[in-house]
Formats: structure tokens, C-alpha cells, sequence
């Protein structure tokens, strides 16, 4: 069982989303242009099945397959399932049903949406029918779902195609998004909450003593919770650094610039942050900061030099 | 009762490149499983099981990919297992393999690992904007140019090293045909010249963002007895993990690098690599890791590791020859990485390596690392049986 969280812990939404590219091959670019110009192509297997949707490697015997043929926009519904409240993306946005279909000419079923009014007018070994996209783009969405059909199945051997278009489609850009609650944790967000007061508190573990900043609830090392809270810093130590030339995406910070791990005095590892208020080449090892806030930030906006003499390297070695 | 012996007999590779638009994912595997029967002379009814291996599913979006590639692979009707472990996964892929052989689980075992980076984002599958975290303030070199700096102030290491190693490997990678970066006008002013992306580390010193996969056909004692070409023999393989981060952690020189290594001398019977030890595949993704893991895997003693690359040790005609396949700095499909360099280390010891062959070598490391030096895995070949 998963415990409610306690009401200091913090939550947020977090959306990942990312439109990845894939490329077709052979086989699936046949198949998807296909569907642009309301073709339907299989492929035959090496014991002469049709599979629909096509694939390019024998299921049974791992042979090659490149052996397309066409088969009808009708079919038989082999099962399905109701789909009560559509979301977002899914091909239909009234209720549907999703089924299996398996066309005629086909040995195996596509899975797609039929559109029916409701579960009482779809059964098993019904007849459908495609209803092509108004705009198809060679995309499995090139069929809008299918539709029931009054005719019987039409007996007929399945013509073989060349699988030849003009203008073929190669790739398609498939766009994926998770939708997450992100929930930080009862350590981070102590953590956040002092941040919020400008102070920096870490947890020391019970066994090995050292102070994890930020904490995580648990010294990684030793396997036995922290709870201990412990003030570091606010001043630190530069234990080592980047100069970053290249402007990374979605940084709004003018190159070049400097990344660095700062031990915060007390921490028991570096943590990382920008330093600023020094020319960019004259940032060093050893070099003693203080962070700088802004009026809206959840972390320092960066670190700036105290003017301390520079820390000995034996006393930050062991935090490289 | 004893181990089985663990021999390879077939390796494949797909030409790496920065794009393969022409095949799907499963074609683009299928080619280098297609290469690895051919080399071992073995179809898939030879095969008994699959373990194949990539990096997070995230980088091109494919959720459990080894679904949709039992097809292409011959599995159906076998055991199919996917490992994952990061940027170690090739390398990890290829133990796991090796580990149902020893054990007399199955006689014959494919295992592969791919990646389809042009089809990919690692940065973004990797640096997710996290709510209430701290967005990291630099790209993939930015997070590993910081510890080559600490490794340059522990060791003393002149800051041209680096584009020693980057010289080098891309020429290595002119003799290997498979190579993503072909570079021929390349030469070491370019190298020494190329922009400094991350301070320290700079444009010519980082790896390229390749489409790639790896396959090896690894069998037992009778099977290698039937192979057509000379088999490498696993002497030893090992696998170790530790935090990302952690409180003590040696970002230069991880512990679990040296264990690991130290694991797998032992049961090779390795007491002294830099003598013992004719040929290296490690995974070097920045040209500075070569001479940080010289050290951390006992070639050179601490502090020592550039040296070597400074004299010219690690020269493909040198006394120990880093990376002749051109390394992880001329190819990277990243999740394939590692098993190239375990596949590499085997071509060395069958002397199947070509125009990249290093003269007389007998037995190979093959080494692979990911996840912010979090896993290591490591096996030791040979063109002899182990003893027992």
C-alpha cells in the first residue's frame, strides 16, 4: 500500500512529451502509403498467411518477407471491447468500440475503432467497413475507424501488389506524451522548504556521518535512513568546473559561462550551480563562493566569488 | 560442477552512420543478426535464445522494443531477455548472454545490442526537466568535463592529452570498415584546433551520435569445435554498480571501475594487465577517459595514465593498443557501444579484425561503463580455451 502523503510534501504535474521520428522500411512504407491511396496491402508468409497489418519478419520462421498483397476495406469484427469515454488522441472522440478486425482477403486483425452508437449494435462476426480520412497522409489514421456493413464476406484469393507508389512515405513522426504527478518526497521538500528561507539544510546519515545535500531520505551508501537535519554552507568551495561555449537548449544564459560542483561547507558532496561576479577564466579550483539569489528563485541564480583565499586542494580533494 | 566454457564464434556489425533511413528498427538489427550466423556459419535454428540489450527505451520512444523484435530475431518459440543498464548495456548484454552458456542453460545464444540515435534525443531522454530540481546548467560533455578537470589537477596531465587520444582513435578508425567517422584529412593541429565546446574538452575529443547494432553468437565447447573460424574464449567477465552520486564517490576513478576490473583479472588469471593483456576495447566517449581509465583498470598506476598515451603506448602499433577499432570516439550507437567493444576485443584474439588487427594478440579486454559511471561490465577473451 502506498501511504497518502504527508501534507508538507509537494506535488507537480510533470508532462513529458516528445514527437519521435521513425523510419519504415520496406514493408511498412508500402503499408502506410498504401492506406494514403485507400489501399490496404498484407504481407504473405512463408506458409502463405496473410498478416494485416503486414510485417517484415516471418513471425514462424523468421524469414524475410516482402511478399505484399491487397486485400478488401471490408471485414469481420473477431472481438472488441467498448470504449465508454474516448481521450485525448484516440481516433474517435464519441464513444467507440475498440475491435479487431480482420479484413477480407486477411488470415489475422487490425486493431481499430469501430463506430457504432452504442455496445448493443456491435458483436462479434459483424461486418465493417473502412471509412477512409478526408486527408490521408500514410498514416494509420489514414483509416477514421471503421463502419458497420451490411454485405457478407466476399470470397476472394488476394491480388498480389508491388507495393510501388509514387511519392512513397519513408518516415513518420509518431508524437508521444506522458502525463505524470511528480511528488518530490518528504526529504526534498524539507529541502525546498528551507530554500525557500534562503537556507540550505542537508541530512546526515546516522552511520557514515556524512551530510547529503540536497538529502534524499536515505544515505545511498549505507542503506539506513537520514533525518538529521544539518545548516550547510552558505558559502562553499569550487571543487572543479566546466567553461560551457555552446548554448544548451532551453538555457537563456549568454556562453561562455561557468559550470561548476560546489561543496557547500558542512556538505558531504558537491552540488552544482553557476558562477558568476569573475571573468569566466579566472574561475579556479579551490576558488571560495557565495550563492546569490533572486527575488523569484526557487535555487541561487549562481555563485559568486567571497573573496576568502582560495581553499587548499587537501581540503576538497575527496569531494572531486 | 565447473563452468562451460564460452566461446564466440560469430560477430556482425552494421556500417555505423549518423542516419539509417532506410531501415526500420528491426531491419537494422537484423542486419548485424544476419552477420553474425553468416561469420559463425549457423542459421536460426541453431539459436536457442536471444538476449539483446539498448540503452533507456525513452531515446527513441519504443517501449520494450524486444516485443516487436522477437520476429526479426528468429525468438519465437525461444526465451528472449532484455537487459538494460545504461550505457554498459552492450557490454552487460553480452555477460548475461555468456552467463546462459556457462551455466548449460542453452548451447547456442544470440545476443545484440542496438541504438537508432537519429531517431533518438539522448539529451532530452536523459536531462527531463524535473519539477522542484535544478535543471542541469550544461549539455552531456558539460557533466563529464568537470571530472576531466579534477583528473588534469589530480594526475598533472598536460592539457594536450586529450586531443592525443581523439588523433589517434579517428585514425584507428580509417583501418574499420564499420566506423561511423571516417575522417581523413584529419590531423592533429585540426584536432588541437577544434572549438572548445566544454572547457576543458573540446569538439574533436567528444564521440558522434550514430544508428547502429552489434551482434556475437556466443556457443560452448562443442559448438566452437564446429565453428568455420576461430573462436575467442571468455577467460573471465564482471559487472559492478554504484550510485550516480554519492558521498565519496570518485568521480575520476570510480570504485566500481577497479573492482570490477580486479573481478574479472582475477578469474582470467591476470595478474599484471599492462603485460598480460595485448589489446583494449574500452569505452571512451570523451578522448580524456582513455588515460582516467588506464588507471582506474590497472594499466598504469594513478597519476600515470597520459603518460602512456603520451609515448605512444596505446598506438595501435604500440605496447598496448587502445581502442584499433576506433573506439566509442568514432561510433556511437550508444547502447551498442559497449557490445562493439566486447565484440572488437574478440575479433583481436580470433585475428578476424582485419586491416585493424593488432599483430599477435592473443588476449583482449573488452570494457564498457554508462550512467554517469554508475555500471561497469568487462569481459577478457583469448584465442585459447580457458585452463580447466
Amino acid at each position: 500500500m502506498t501511504p497518502a502523503p504527508s501534507s508538507e510534501a509537494l506535488q507537480a504535474p510533470l508532462v513529458v512529451e516528445f514527437p519521435f521520428t521513425r523510419s519504415l522500411g520496406p514493408v511498412q512504407s508500402a503499408f502506410l502509403t498504401g492506406l494514403r491511396e485507400r489501399t490496404v496491402l498484407g504481407v504473405r508468409t512463408t506458409d502463405g498467411r496473410v498478416l494485416v497489418p503486414p510485417v517484415e519478419y516471418d513471425p514462424v520462421t523468421a524469414d524475410e518477407l516482402r511478399d505484399l498483397v491487397e486485400v478488401a476495406p471490408t471485414g469481420t469484427v473477431t472481438t472488441w471491447a467498448w470504449n465508454p469515454s474516448p481521450s485525448r488522441g484516440q481516433p474517435l472522440d464519441t464513444p467507440f468500440a475498440w475491435a479487431l478486425v480482420r479484413l477480407d482477403g486477411a488470415d489475422t486483425a487490425l486493431l481499430h475503432a469501430l463506430d457504432a452508437p452504442g455496445p448493443e449494435a456491435v458483436h462479434t462476426g459483424m461486418r465493417v467497413r473502412i471509412r477512409w480520412a478526408p486527408e490521408r497522409t500514410g498514416a494509420i489514421t489514414d483509416i477514421a475507424c471503421f463502419t458497420p456493413e451490411t454485405g457478407a464476406a466476399e470470397a476472394s484469393e488476394p491480388a498480389s501488389h508491388r507495393g510501388a507508389f509514387t511519392d512513397p512515405v519513408r518516415g513518420i513522426v509518431a508524437p508521444a506524451r506522458l502525463d505524470y504527478t511528480y511528488a518530490p518526497g518528504r526529504a526534498q521538500s524539507r529541502f525546498l522548504a528551507a530554500l525557500a528561507d534562503r537556507r540550505t539544510v542537508g541530512e546526515r546519515c546516522p552511520s557514515c556521518h556524512k551530510v547529503y545535500v540536497p538529502p534524499r531520505g536515505a544515505c545511498p551508501t549505507c542503506g539506513v535512513a537520514t533525518a538529521e537535519q544539518v545548516e550547510v554552507g552558505p558559502h562553499g568551495t569550487v571543487t572543479t568546473f566546466c567553461i560551457v561555449n555552446i548554448k544548451a537548449k532551453n538555457l537563456d544564459i549568454e556562453v561562455p559561462y561557468v559550470y561548476a560542483h560546489i561543496a557547500l561547507d558542512g556538505a558531504g558532496l558537491a552540488l552544482h550551480g553557476r558562477i558568476a561576479g569573475i571573468p569566466y577564466d579566472q574561475v579556479r579550483m579551490g576558488l571560495r563562493v557565495a550563492p546569490v539569489w533572486t527575488e523569484d528563485g526557487r535555487y541561487p541564480d549562481h555563485y559568486r566569488p567571497t573573496g576568502e583565499p582560495d581553499a587548499d586542494y587537501d581540503t576538497y580533494k575527496e569531494l572531486l | 560442477m565447473s563452468k562451460e566454457p564460452v566461446a564466440v564464434v560469430g560477430i556482425g556489425q552494421t556500417q555505423h552512420t549518423a542516419a539509417r533511413r532506410d531501415v526500420s528498427l528491426a531491419g537494422l538489427v537484423r542486419e548485424a543478426a544476419l552477420r553474425a550466423l553468416e561469420d559463425a556459419e549457423l542459421t536460426w535454428a541453431d539459436i536457442d535464445a536471444v538476449v539483446i540489450g539498448k540503452a533507456p527505451d525513452f531515446f527513441e520512444g519504443v517501449m520494450m522494443p524486444e516485443l516487436y523484435l522477437a520476429d526479426a530475431l528468429g525468438a519465437v518459440g525461444k526465451p528472449l531477455l532484455r537487459v538494460h543498464t545504461a550505457g554498459s548495456v552492450g557490454g552487460s548484454t553480452a555477460l548475461v548472454a555468456a552467463a546462459q552458456v556457462a551455466a548449460r542453460i542453452h548451447r547456442t545464444v544470440l545476443t545484440l545490442a542496438f541504438e537508432k540515435q537519429s531517431e533518438s534525443n539522448a539529451m532530452w531522454g536523459l536531462s527531463l526537466p524535473v519539477p522542484f530540481q535544478q535543471p542541469l546548467l550544461a549539455g552531456a560533455g558539460g557533466f563529464f568535463a568537470p571530472h576531466v578537470r579534477a583528473y588534469m589537477r589530480r594526475s598533472g596531465a598536460p592539457a594536450g592529452t586529450g586531443s592525443l587520444v581523439a588523433y589517434k582513435d579517428r585514425r584507428n578508425a580509417l583501418r574499420n570498415p564499420y566506423a561511423h567517422l571516417h575522417e581523413h584529412g584529419l590531423t592533429l593541429e585540426k584536432v588541437r584546433s577544434s572549438p572548445m565546446l566544454w572547457d576543458p574538452i573540446r569538439y574533436s575529443e567528444t564521440c558522434p551520435s550514430s544508428d547502429g547494432a552489434c551482434a556475437m553468437v556466443l556457443t560452448d565447447r562443442a559448438g566452437a569445435a564446429r565453428a568455420p573460424r576461430p573462436p575467442a574464449w571468455m577467460h573471465g567477465g564482471a559487472m559492478r554498480s554504484e550510485p550516480t552520486l554519492f558521498a565519496g564517490k570518485d568521480c575520476v576513478s570510480p570504485r566500481a571501475g577497479r573492482d570490477c576490473a580486479a573481478d574479472v583479472y582475477r578469474q582470467a588469471g591476470i595478474t599484471d594487465p599492462r603485460r598480460q593483456i595485448d589489446a583494449v576495447e574500452m569505452y571512451v566517449p570523451f578522448s580524456w577517459y582513455e588515460p582516467m581509465w588506464l588507471e582506474n583498470l590497472g594499466f598504469a598506476a594513478e597519476g600515470e595514465g597520459w603518460k602512456l598515451v603520451e609515448s605512444g603506448v596505446t598506438e595501435l602499433d604500440g605496447e598496448l593498443p587502445v581502442n584499433p577499432s576506433g573506439g566509442v570516439l568514432s561510433t556511437n550507437p550508444i547502447g551498442a557501444s559497449g557490445m562493439i567493444r566486447f565484440a572488437e576485443a574478440a575479433l583481436q584474439v580470433r585475428g578476424e579484425a582485419g586491416e585493424h588487427q593488432v599483430e599477435g594478440a592473443r588476449t583482449a579486454l573488452g570494457h564498457a561503463y554508462g550512467g554517469g559511471s554508475q555500471f561497469f561490465s568487462m569481459w577478457v577473451v583469448g584465442d585459447a580455451p580457458p585452463p580447466g
